[in-house]
């Protein structure tokens, strides 16, 4: 297996899939001529040229609602979105077309179309350009919503969500395109909906996906030298939420904490916090607990913007609260 | 005379043709109006009843074999000028699942995949990027195909007008942007909200060709439609075209439209496109006062069986509800 960035991971499931289905294309801003603002798309213009690779000007809400067109004609286009703080300006298309042709057609208009982009808190950039805007697409009917944490699953996922006939967010994030890891050379798709057990352990089951998985797995290390082994569940996609596999988890460690870098008001961290408390209250010993960000834009100033994510330190706490461990 | 001309280029039996689609628009719509004060139609209802010279000329010069209609909420009158079959734009209207979409579209989504009508968009603007992106996807595959674009007077100063136009230019897009223009956006004159009078200007700021048409003539509107078709095919440049229009009933049916005059409402009712096209047909004896009447009569029962279709289909079943959110 070749060790490779998470950028990398995610241009190869790009370039194998426009290599396998001539219907594919990418269009975004800085896509092709620039290679990408974060060099995702390093080189595939030269691979397919300008007519699947497509420069689009600033003009978030005309070229994602090109996409969605051109998905109801037929085509299966990859819309890059610089990030997801500019995808805003395009959520009117994505909420009332993408998301609903398929319903107010009764069926008749598919669209298999793929928005990506980076999405989540990175680092000095302020309230704007530095937050996790997920639970506002995965409250939709009719997205899909997927959130990989390693360039495995990055590429995997990528695969398999190119080649769903439905309308899907892929939610990556700047600070995660250098992050490395091990990628077959063979092909392999990651199934929509599944959730990866990333750690196995008895004690506590720490719900997580995206960037914060890392963190999590760190500060699941952290209890292990306490003598708590947590079970660290990578939701992987948030939109079809694979239930079976985070009851099944709790119900074996009667304890759950849930990280999330949303905010914490009506988010998937809140949503996934009451599904495990309704379905698995007769197993649980302590109530669920919540890491998720704090309840404030994003600072700019490093201390305070650290202060306001999710962290090992506070993943720990909250696993040792619902186990009633004192510090 | 200019109408004796058009009359002349595209024959008695093109001309015939769009009479009587214009003739099945306007009873159409009278039938959904009726069935709306009987409380058989709910939620909002945009009646077309005084432009349907526009859908019926511009779309009535489409190949829609390969051609695509996009449409805003005001779309019954494009429904069936694509060719939708009556019954099921009606039952669609009743929310039956005889309906176009299954009764879960209603009066502002009317689809069908197989005549190439693209909905019905019920976000002011919300359709125009949609339109263009079908546009995309004929010249990705080297189609010859050509996409009209329907909006409002009310749409033109959404951005997704803007960015569509911009976007369209660049890329080359056969995509002709059609404005409605019907003088208002909900209840507001849109010579208060717009900073130019003249729409069809508005292309220039795109290096689009843009022009203003009488949107109340069918024969001017299937003419100049036809003619910037046959240039979009050959140049696959967009166009702009703004169809000057009105329309006789409120914005949606709880609008008693007490915005505009009742001489105004008479005025435009003196050029009302039916009562136009049928005197350029008579007068050119292409038709004859009784077969106008056979033909009317024809087309009124096929709105009353619409009308009875709807009213004798089956509401969708409750286990329809999660059908169709997601592809399986």
């Amino acid at each position: 297996m070749a060790t490779i960035m998470m950028r990398e991971a995610i241009r190869q499931a790009m370039q194998e899939e426009m290599e396998r289905d001539e219907n594919v294309l990418l269009m975004g801003e800085e896509v092709a001529q620039y290679n990408g603002a974060y060099k995702v798309s390093q080189g595939l213009l030269d691979t397919f040229g300008p007519e699947r690779v497509i420069d689009t000007p600033i003009s978030e809400e005309g070229f994602t609602g090109m996409g969605i067109g051109a998905s109801m004609a037929g085509l299966r286009p990859i819309v890059e979105w610089m990030t997801f703080n500019f995808s805003l300006m395009a959520i009117d298309q994505v909420i009332n077309n993408a998301a609903k042709n398929l319903y107010m057609s009764g069926g008749q208009m598919k669209n298999p179309i793929v928005f990506r982009g980076p999405n989540g808190p990175a680092e000095y950039l302020a309230s704007q350009h530095s937050q996790a805007l997920q639970s506002l697409y995965a409250h939709v009917p009719g997205l899909k919503v997927v959130a990989p944490s390693t360039p495995y699953d990055a590429k995997g996922l990528l695969k398999s969500s190119i080649r769903d006939d439905n309308p899907v967010l892929f939610l990556e994030a700047e600070l995660m395109y250098s992050w490395k890891g091990e990628v077959p050379e063979k092909e392999y798709l990651v199934p929509l909906g599944k959730a990866d057990i990333k750690r196995q352990g008895g004690d506590v089951t720490l719900i997580c996906y995206s960037k914060p998985v890392r963190m999590v797995l760190q500060a699941a290390e952290e209890l292990a030298k306490q003598g708590i082994e947590a079970e660290v569940v990578d939701l992987r996609t948030i939109r079809p939420l694979d239930e079976v596999t985070i009851y099944s988890s709790v119900r074996k460690t009667n304890r759950c904490v849930v990280v999330d870098e949303s905010w914490p008001f009506a988010s998937v961290g809140s949503h996934v916090g009451w599904l495990v408390s309704k379905n698995c209250f007769d197993y649980l010993d302590a109530p669920v607990e919540l890491v998720s960000s704090e309840d404030v834009p994003m600072p700019y100033n490093h201390t305070l913007e650290l202060a306001v994510q999710p962290s090992v330190d506070k993943v720990v706490r909250a696993a040792k609260s619902v186990l009633y461990i004192k510090d | 005379m200019a109408e004796k001309k058009l009359i002349e280029k595209y024959g008695k039996k093109k001309n015939l043709e769009l009479l009587r689609m214009v003739l099945l628009i306007r009873r159409f719509e009278e039938r959904a109006s009726q069935a709306y004060g009987l409380r058989k139609i709910g939620g909002f209802c945009h009646l077309y009843i005084g432009e349907e010279a526009v859908a019926t000329g511009a779309i009535g010069a489409l190949d829609l074999s390969k051609d695509y209609v996009v449409a805003a909420y005001r779309d019954h009158g494009h429904a069936l000028a694509a060719g939708m079959d009556p019954n099921a734009v009606m039952a669609e209207l009743f929310g039956k699942i005889t309906g176009c979409s299954r009764g879960k579209g209603g009066s502002m989504h009317m689809f069908d995949r197989e005549k190439h009508m693209f909905g019905g968009n019920g976000i002011v603007g919300g359709q125009i990027p949609v339109a263009t992106g079908v546009g995309l996807k004929i010249r990705y595959r080297k189609e010859d195909g050509v996409v009209l674009a329907f909006f409002g007077d009310g749409a033109i100063h959404q951005g997704s007008f803007h960015e569509s136009m911009n976007l369209a230019k660049i890329y080359n897009l056969p995509v002709i942007y059609i404005c409605e223009n019907n003088h208002y956006g909900m209840g507001t004159d849109f010579k208060r909200v717009s900073a130019v009078q003249d729409f069809s200007q508005m292309a220039v700021a795109y290096d689009i060709e843009g022009k203003q048409v009488n949107g109340m003539d069918t024969l001017v509107v299937y003419d100049e439609v036809s003619e910037m078709i046959k240039k979009v095919r050959k140049e696959g440049a967009p166009k702009f075209l703004e169809m000057l229009t009105y329309r006789y009933k409120g914005h949606s049916m709880s609008d008693p439209a007490k915005y505009r005059t009742k001489e105004e409402l008479e005025d435009y009712k003196g050029q009302d496109p039916l009562i136009i096209l049928k005197k350029q047909l008579v007068e050119a004896e292409q038709i004859t006062e009784k077969e106008f009447e056979k033909m009317d009569k024809e087309i009124r029962d096929l709105c009353s069986e619409a009308v009875q279709f709807s009213e004798d289909s089956p509401e969708p079943e409750l286990s329809t509800l999660y059908e169709d959110v997601l592809v399986e």
